[in-house]
Order: C-alpha cells, then sequence, then structure tokens
C-alpha cells in the first residue's frame, strides 16, 4: 500500500489552457495517507473522476506530479502502477470460474500456481465467495460480481491502491448495505489505501475518513464527516452534503446580531469578516420547531418513518426543520436556530465567529 | 379507476407476476416498491398493455382493457434512461404528443408552456437534449407525459440515472407535478426512502406478488408480513426469532421481551420479532426498553447521523442514532429495544395483533 | 415474448403468406412432384416412385460433387473467420478512419455476383488479368482454365475477398459493443494481448461469430454465380458443386427427374445444417 502524494495537479482537456476554466481539473495540491479510506464526492461534472483517472493512469494530467510512495509514477501505464479499481458496472471474465476470475491477475503476472491458490483462497474467503469457486462467473448476481472485481484487486499482495468509481449504483438499496460494511471491515482489516468516487453522500460519509467534495473541477472542502456537516466551508458543501441540505438565508451582520428580512438573529459570536454578501447557514436538523421562537406557516410534512422534514415559510423563503419521529408539530408552530448549528458565510466562503 | 383483478404473467417455466389484484384511483400516486426483478417492471408493462396476462383481466373505468394494445389506452412512460428525440428541440420534444394527436398550434403552444413552467424547463425549450444535464432530461421526458394528458402515466425508476441531489430535487417536486395533473401515476423503485418522500399509496412486491398495497406511511408503519416488512426497510430490518412463553418473549442468554398486551393471547411458539434500526438506542429510551449485549461490527457516520452495525448472536443489526457515536469494532456494548415499536410475525411470517406504534 | 393480439395484423402478414407461397411452397411442390416422375418431353409422365433418388444417393458424380462443396465451405470457413476477426480487431474504433474503413469493408458486399467472377474471370487470366499476367511472371505456372487447383485457388480467393467483410463488419460491430471498463480493468489485471483477445474480445463476440459462420456456411454451400462465371466447373468437374451439377442436369441434359430429386436431397441438407445451427444458437441464448 502506499501514500499517494498529488502535487500541483492539474488537467485540460484542451491542447493549449490558457484560462482557468480550461481546466477541466483545477489545482489539486493534496496527499492521501497509505491506509486511509477517502472518497471524492461531487455532481456529475465536477472533476472527480477526471482526477481518479489521473491516479490509475488511464489519464496523464496536463500539469503536476503524481508520486506513490515518493516515487514519481506520472508518467507510468496503468500497468505499472500497480493499482485496483472497480468499475461502475462490474467487469468480470464471463467464461471463467469465480476462481479463474481472482487467479487472472497473479497468472498473468508469472506467480507459481502455488501461491495462486494460496492466494486466491485467502482472497475467497475475505470476500465471502469461497462456496462460488467452482461456479462460472457469468450467472451471479450484481453484488456478487463486484465482489469478484474487488477480488482480483485484493488478491494481489503488491497493490499500491484500490480505487472505486461508483461501485454500489447497479446494486439494490439492501445489498449496498452489506457490501459497504463489508468493504468498512475489509478496510479495517488489512489497510488498503483506498479511494472511492461518488455522487452519493451517503456511499461517501460512510466509507471514507477523509471526503473530498468537489465542485466544477475544483475541490471545496476536504474533511472528515462531521467537519463537512457540522462546519461547511462553502455554502455548496452546506446544500450537498445533508438530506435535505442546509438551509442558506441571505442576511445583513451587524456584530453579532445577523438581520433576516424583519428578523433579528443573534449569533453565536461576531463574523470576522463581512461585507460582500453575507449569507447565514443553518442545517434541518438544528431547526428546532416548537412553541418559542419565531412564528411560521408550513407548507408540508415528509414523513420518511425515522423522522419528519417540515418544509415552512419563513419571511417569504423555504426553510426546511427536521422533527423527530415521536415528536409533535404544534398548531401555532414556531421556530429556532439552535446557536451551535450557525455557521455565517462571506461571498459563500465560510468566516469565523469571535465569541 | 385501473383495476387489475388476479392477474398472473408466466413466460416459459417463470412466473413474473403471480396473481394480482389492484385498484389504482384517478388522481392518485402509486409506487410500486421491491428489489431489482420483483416484477415492478413485468407489471407496468401488463398495466400498460405491452403485455397480454396470462390470467386474469384489467379493467379501467368498467370497461375490459384487457386485449387493448398499448396505442390505444392513452398511456404515458418514463423509463430509467433518458428517451427524448435527439434532434428536436425540448419544445417539439414536448409537443410531440400533442402533434401526434393533432392538436391546434395555439394549444400546444399553451401546454407546452405551461408543462415547461411545471418542470422548469422554460430556459432551455429552445435547446436540444443533448445539451442539456441528466436532470434536465428526465424533466424533458416528464413533461412529454404530462402534456399527452394521459389517463395513466407509468414511471419506471425515472430517477435512478441522476446525481443523488438532483433526485432529492426532483422527488421533492414530483408530488406537486403529480397532485396537479391528476390522472393515475404509478412509480417503481427499488428505494424504500423514495417510496416514503413521495407518499400516496405503496404497492410492496417480492417474487412477483404483490404482499401489501395501502397509504404509503401505513404500508411502512404496519406491514402485513415479514416480506413487506423487510422490503420497505432501509436500513434493513432487525430481526430476532424469539419464543413466547406466557407474556414474556425468551431467548437463550437470558434475554427477555414482554409480549405486548393485545397479543399475550396468542400460542405459546416461536416468533420473529422485527424492529427499526431507529428503534434501538444506546440510552434506554423508557422504563419498559430492554438491554441487550452486541457485538459492534463497524460504525459507519454521515455526520448527522451513525449507522452502527452490531452482531447478536446469528443475526446482524444496525442501529442508527443521531449525532456521531464511534464504537470501536469488536467492542461489546448494551443497546436497547423499545418494546413500543418491535412488530410481531409468526413462523408463517404474518403479522400478529395490531402493530404497536408510539404517537 | 407474447404480444397483445390483435386481429388486424393478419392482413399485414397476408401479402407476405400469398408471395411464399408463389414463391416457394408451389415450386416446391413442383419440384417434388418431378421428383417421382419420368418424362420424355411433350408433357407426358410417368411414375418413378423413388427411383431418382436411388440413383442419385448411388452416383458417384453427386457424392464427389457434395465433398467438394463441403472441402470448399470448410476452406472457406477456415480462411474467412481467423481473417475476418484479424481484420476487425484491427480497425479503428474512433476518429475519421471508422467510417473509410467501414465504406471499403462494405464494398465488395455491394457488388453483384455475377460480376465479382466477371471480374475474376478477366483478373485472373494469365494473358490479359492483372492477377494471373503477374503471378506467371514471378514464375507460377497459374493457369486456371486448365489446372484443377488453380482453378480451386481462384474460386476460393475470390469468395474470400468478397465475403470476409462480412465476417469483419459482424465482429467489428461485436468489438465496439464492449465498454471501456473490460480494457481497463484487463490492462489492470496485467493480462496480455493474448489474454485480452481470448477472455474479453472472444467471448463478446461469440454470438456474432456464430451468425457469421451460419451465414457464410450456408451461402458458400450454395456457391454457383461466381464459379459459374469464372471456370464454367471445370476444368473436367473439378469445380462442379451441387448446385452447378443441377443445372448441368436439368437444364444442359434436360433430366427433369434427376434433377429435381436432387434439389430435393441438396435442399433437405441445407434446411439440416439450418436447424442444427439455429439449434445450437438459440441453446447458446438461453444459456446466457
Amino acid at each position: 500500500m502506499a501514500r499517494i502524494d498529488l502535487d500541483h495537479i492539474r488537467h485540460s482537456y484542451l491542447p493549449n489552457p490558457q484560462k482557468e476554466t480550461d481546466f477541466a481539473l483545477k489545482e489539486v495540491h493534496h496527499t492521501f495517507q497509505d491506509g486511509g479510506a477517502y472518497a471524492l464526492l461531487g455532481p456529475s461534472g465536477c472533476g472527480k473522476t477526471t482526477l481518479l483517472n489521473i491516479i490509475s493512469g488511464l489519464l496523464h494530467p496536463s500539469h503536476g506530479k503524481l508520486l506513490f510512495n515518493g516515487h514519481d509514477v506520472t508518467k507510468l501505464s496503468t500497468q505499472e502502477r500497480n493499482i485496483a479499481q472497480v468499475f461502475q458496472f462490474p467487469v468480470i471474465y464471463d467464461t471463467m470460474t469465480v476462481y479463474d476470475n481472482l487467479a487472472f491477475p497473479l497468472r498473468n503476472r508469472g506467480v507459481p500456481e502455488g501461491d495462486v491458490d494460496r492466494k486466491v483462497r485467502e482472497t475467497l474467503d475475505m470476500i465471502g465467495l469461497a462456496d462460488w469457486a467452482k461456479r462460472k462467473a457469468r450467472g451471479l448476481t450484481a453484488d456478487q460480481k463486484q465482489k469478484i472485481s474487488l477480488g482480483r484487486g485484493l488478491v494481489r499482495s503488491d497493490v499500491n491502491a484500490i480505487l472505486f468509481d461508483e461501485p454500489l449504483t447497479v446494486i439494490d438499496p439492501h445489498m449496498k448495505w452489506v457490501l459497504r460494511s463489508q468493504l468498512k471491515q475489509l478496510h479495517r482489516r488489512f489497510g488498503y489505501t483506498m479511494v472511492y468516487v461518488t455522487h452519493d453522500q451517503t456511499e461517501a460519509l460512510t466509507f471514507a475518513d477523509q471526503v473530498v467534495v468537489m465542485y466544477d473541477g475544483g475541490i471545496v472542502q476536504i474533511g472528515t464527516p462531521a467537519e463537512l456537516f457540522e462546519r461547511p466551508k462553502h455554502t455548496f458543501v452546506g446544500y450537498f452534503i445533508g438530506s435535505p441540505g442546509m438551509n442558506v438565508l441571505p442576511v445583513e451582520v451587524e456584530g453579532k446580531t445577523a438581520k433576516f428580512g424583519s428578523l433579528a438573529i443573534v449569533l453565536p459570536g461576531a463574523p470576522e469578516k463581512t461585507g460582500g454578501s453575507m449569507e447565514l447557514g443553518i442545517r434541518p436538523e438544528y431547526v428546532r420547531l416548537g412553541r418559542v421562537g419565531i412564528g411560521v406557516s408550513i407548507s408540508k410534512v415528509e414523513d420518511v418513518g425515522r423522522h419528519k422534514v417540515v418544509r415552512a415559510k419563513l419571511e417569504g423563503r423555504e426553510i426546511a426543520a427536521i422533527v423527530g419521529e415521536d415528536e409533535e408539530i404544534p398548531a401555532e408552530p414556531k421556530l429556532r436556530f439552535e446557536p451551535a448549528g450557525i455557521n455565517v458565510y462571506a461571498d459563500s466562503w465560510r468566516v469565523e465567529m469571535r465569541a | 379507476m385501473l383495476e387489475l383483478r388476479n392477474v398472473s404473467k408466466v413466460v416459459g417455466a417463470a412466473t413474473h407476476i403471480d396473481d394480482v389484484s389492484l385498484t389504482l384511483q384517478h388522481g392518485s400516486l402509486n409506487v410500486l416498491l421491491g428489489p431489482t426483478l420483483s416484477g415492478k417492471t413485468s407489471l407496468m408493462r401488463l398495466m400498460a398493455g405491452l403485455d397480454r396476462p396470462t390470467s386474469g383481466s384489467i379493467w379501467f373505468d368498467g370497461k375490459d382493457v384487457t386485449g387493448v394494445p398499448v396505442q390505444k389506452r392513452n398511456v404515458a412512460m418514463v423509463y430509467q434512461q433518458f428517451i427524448n428525440y435527439p434532434a428536436m428541440t425540448v419544445y417539439e420534444n414536448i409537443a410531440s404528443p400533442l402533434r401526434v394527436a393533432g392538436a391546434d398550434k395555439t394549444k400546444i403552444d399553451r401546454e407546452v408552456r405551461q408543462a415547461a413552467d411545471l418542470l422548469k424547463l422554460t430556459p432551455y425549450l429552445e435547446r436540444t437534449p443533448l445539451h442539456l444535464s441528466g436532470g434536465q432530461q428526465q424533466r424533458t421526458a416528464l413533461a412529454r407525459a404530462i402534456v399527452k394528458n394521459a389517463s395513466l402515466v407509468l414511471l419506471d425508476e425515472p430517477l435512478a440515472n441522476l446525481d443523488y441531489k438532483l433526485r432529492e430535487e426532483l422527488r421533492a417536486e414530483l408530488p406537486r407535478i403529480f397532485a396537479e395533473a391528476g390522472t393515475i401515476f404509478v412509480y417503481a423503485t427499488t428505494e424504500p426512502h423514495e417510496a416514503l418522500l413521495l407518499g400516496g399509496n405503496t404497492a410492496t412486491l417480492s417474487e412477483g406478488k404483490v404482499t401489501q398495497f395501502g397509504r404509503t406511511i401505513e404500508v411502512f408503519r404496519k406491514p402485513n408480513d415479514l416480506i413487506t416488512a423487510r422490503t420497505f426497510a432501509d436500513p434493513p430490518l432487525n430481526t430476532i426469532v424469539l419464543r413466547k412463553s406466557g407474556a414474556k418473549f425468551l431467548l437463550d442468554g437470558g434475554v427477555s421481551l414482554p409480549v405486548p398486551a393485545d397479543i399475550t393471547g396468542v400460542a405459546d411458539a416461536s416468533y420473529t420479532v422485527g424492529f427499526q434500526p431507529h428503534h434501538l438506542s444506546l440510552e434506554r429510551p423508557n422504563d419498559q426498553a430492554v438491554p441487550v449485549r452486541a457485538k459492534v461490527s463497524i460504525t459507519e457516520i454521515t455526520g448527522s447521523e451513525s449507522f452502527v452495525h452490531l452482531d447478536f448472536a446469528d443475526a446482524r443489526w444496525v442501529m442508527l442514532s443521531h449525532g456521531i457515536l464511534d464504537l470501536t469494532a469488536d467492542e461489546e456494548v448494551e443497546v436497547f429495544i423499545d418494546p413500543r415499536h418491535i412488530m410481531v410475525f409468526d413462523a408463517s411470517g404474518r403479522a400478529v395483533g395490531a402493530p404497536r406504534l408510539a404517537a | 415474448m407474447e404480444k397483445t393480439w390483435n386481429n388486424k395484423a393478419w392482413f399485414l402478414v397476408l401479402p407476405v403468406l400469398v408471395l411464399v407461397a408463389f414463391s416457394a411452397v408451389i415450386p416446391l411442390m413442383t419440384v417434388v412432384n418431378y421428383s417421382v416422375q419420368d418424362t420424355f418431353g411433350n408433357n407426358q409422365f410417368f411414375w418413378a416412385g423413388t427411383e431418382w433418388f436411388e440413383e442419385l444417393l448411388g452416383s458417384s458424380r453427386f457424392w464427389q460433387a457434395m465433398g467438394r462443396n463441403l472441402v470448399f465451405s470448410a476452406i472457406i470457413l477456415a480462411i474467412e473467420v481467423p481473417l475476418g476477426i484479424l481484420i476487425a480487431l484491427n480497425m479503428p474504433k474512433k476518429g475519421w478512419g471508422v467510417p473509410v474503413c467501414l465504406v471499403l469493408m462494405a464494398l465488395p458486399l455491394l457488388i453483384p455476383w455475377n460480376v465479382v467472377g466477371t471480374i475474376w474471370q478477366v483478373f485472373g487470366r494469365s494473358d490479359i488479368g492483372l492477377f494471373g499476367y503477374y503471378l506467371n511472371k514471378l514464375g507460377f505456372n497459374y493457369n486456371y482454365v486448365q489446372d484443377p487447383l488453380d482453378a480451386w485457388f481462384t474460386v476460393i480467393i475470390m469468395d474470400v475477398w468478397h465475403w470476409t467483410s462480412l465476417v469483419v463488419l459482424l465482429c467489428y460491430a461485436g468489438l465496439v459493443s464492449i465498454p471501456d471498463a473490460f480494457y481497463q480493468a484487463a490492462k489492470i489485471d496485467g493480462a496480455s494481448r493474448w489474454a485480452v483477445f481470448r477472455y474479453i474480445q472472444l467471448p463478446k463476440m461469440q454470438r456474432v461469430l456464430l451468425i457469421a459462420v451460419l451465414l457464410r456456411f450456408m451461402d458458400s454451400f450454395m456457391i454457383y454465380t461466381e464459379p459459374f462465371v469464372v471456370t464454367g466447373g471445370g476444368p473436367g468437374n473439378s469445380t462442379t458443386f451441387l448446385s452447378i451439377d443441377l443445372v448441368k442436369m436439368a437444364l444442359g441434359q434436360f433430366d427433369l427427374g434427376p434433377a429435381a430429386a436432387m434439389s430435393l436431397v441438396y435442399f433437405l441438407i441445407i434446411l439440416l445444417l439450418s436447424w442444427v445451427f439455429y439449434t445450437v444458437m438459440t441453446n447458446y441464448d438461453a444459456e446466457r
């Protein structure tokens, strides 16, 4: 397994990129630690797949260097980089048995058959397909096929990193839970360096120690799930993570007070920077609906079982609140913001507050 | 009103649809919920008239339409793939069913603009589908289905190929769009969460059978049987097999749960007790809650919630907690089951007694 | 798959049924009729029973022609299938080369059979044909009019030239349907060029290859026009295939009875072989 250094990497699909907008991937300068689990999260076209392809060697960056354990691999081909990858749609060798599928990468590298057998059996146990070894891979279910794809990577002891390109796309919801937890267990036990590309926040957040949120070709924030949830650096992160996303209200800030329409909201501190367009961000989880606070009118309640999502109108803007399964919504609902959940943004970027 | 009476579809040796009876009302949204290959698409094809049932009959507004082909049924369909005419503009795409019907220019223009407005497509009317995002392409397909003014609109996992966030946005708008159109909507999905957000009615499907049909939240809260409960649970339903003895459910290892008052009378036997992941907790929620010792397998944290995967005897459970709960793997923890929220199923999988709900 | 019943559909199928009746069923019945009778012209027929069939199956002339057909089909399949795969594998998958290659490949398929025959008849002549002339210049003693081997060589080359494109186009269609991810995964797995072919490309081409083999086999088994135009079945009987023999018998010698019997046997052989192929292919589909 390897540490991966992305050294001032940029990429453009154009021959002579001039402007910032010519780059499909804007400058990335970051290190993926050895044994870490990382997710690249963002909407389609945000550059996450471009970045993954640069790591796997399917794409050579137009600027910058890529290092595995300090060695420059920028110019190396996919084979020479020793990585494994699981694709969106299962890639299996139809005509081979499950066993032969796993043995394939080893046999291609001339590993002695005795070692092949030992490694393949180990891997079959790891991915829970030991009973299926002799079966033809063709007739298996989508989740089993994805496990085989993964197994072909795990079987090699020298892989530098395992890359995932939206691997759960074709998997049924129930199986997603099983595969996700198995993947995480494998990571815990064997300490692989893993990079996982997805547009699905649940997959990214549950899988990764560090989530890289990307938007429009650039990285907006890198952080733990908790950081991304509590302190989104950019309003995009607030919107993109969380379901529903963060409420963002245009405000005018004076000292410790944010004015939203006719309302004055007390901030937990005074923002260090004001001016430009100021916004207040608060996640629906921190909007409390009860008998105290500001009166609102409720436009819609979505009961999703474990909680309810309440859509209300506040000063003409829609605001979402999450209410517990057993909590009642009062006849004349009032809402208040929990101070711990308040973030302030200047020109979409988060500003610190002084108490 | 669309009525399916004892409809079955057999192809070769495989039964795709097994004795389904359903009644769908005008102006209703009906979700078909089930995993891949449970029969959602087969059922939609029968409803549309693309396939003829092997047995049973299909009625529309009191008329038997069993053999009537799709061209004569005034049906609209939206698929998982974004299907539009690539050479036409969004405007022409939406207008196409009206042109086929021979509507006059002013009517076409009015209805296209209305639908475009409803689906937020007005700024893109002059573009071709190639220059649209996936979400906009699917909105175009939806607009075309709506403008057709069909009496039955079938949507087969229409959001499956969209990004998570786009899916969330469109999903929030769909119920409003459906409510305004006033026709029968049928919506197939594999995701329980999606069914809950859409509301309306839900039919749960498993192996070609409709296991339950009713108001979405009621099917979710009061499943008639174990298969329905399992189909309609995400994260997966937690289950445990217990032996009833008088007023207690017992399991080896000293676990005992009080039998809910209304079913203490049922026979002493083996029962499967199911409960949702958010009804398992680390803190004691109330006095009746029963402690159980389980081993932590893995914890998944989303920032707002934590999913703790637990091993209890042979079962794998998921506990859903608010906030961040970082438990170490292989650690033994005490968790609480809230008996107010348990569902009890007998050996054949039927729910026993009325399901208990708080509030 | 069972579709919704619609009685009007029968009216749409009716013209085809009528057409098939006139073009296939009625002539076939005529042939059956001829095959069990003898005639000396003047529309006088005599019942002959299975006489013609017995004579046919006992004649070495029939079996030799049949043998030539099988050998010919085997040879052209052995050449055209691997060659077609090889060309398809080396065709560009994107860029301006794709349409250029496709048009080049489609060209021979667009030329009528008899024209192909005429082209090669001239092309192969040792006195004025480009091909024949230069072969002789290079020291090969090539003359398809006199040497049976040379005649075979010409007919085979002609068929390969005419029909390999079909195999290429079918294989190419199979190849372009393979998603990129498969090639990427193979790279990552360190697969050799051969392994990529053996475990990704060949399995994905299997179905189209079956179709290609079926089409080429049936077509080559029924070959008539090209050898008729180029060699006329000679020299001697060396390129007299079943179809050519049939025409000689029926129109040359006007032996209607034996010719009819031969047609039927020929027809049954092709029917049997097509059925075998069809079964193999549908079984293969069911397995998937």
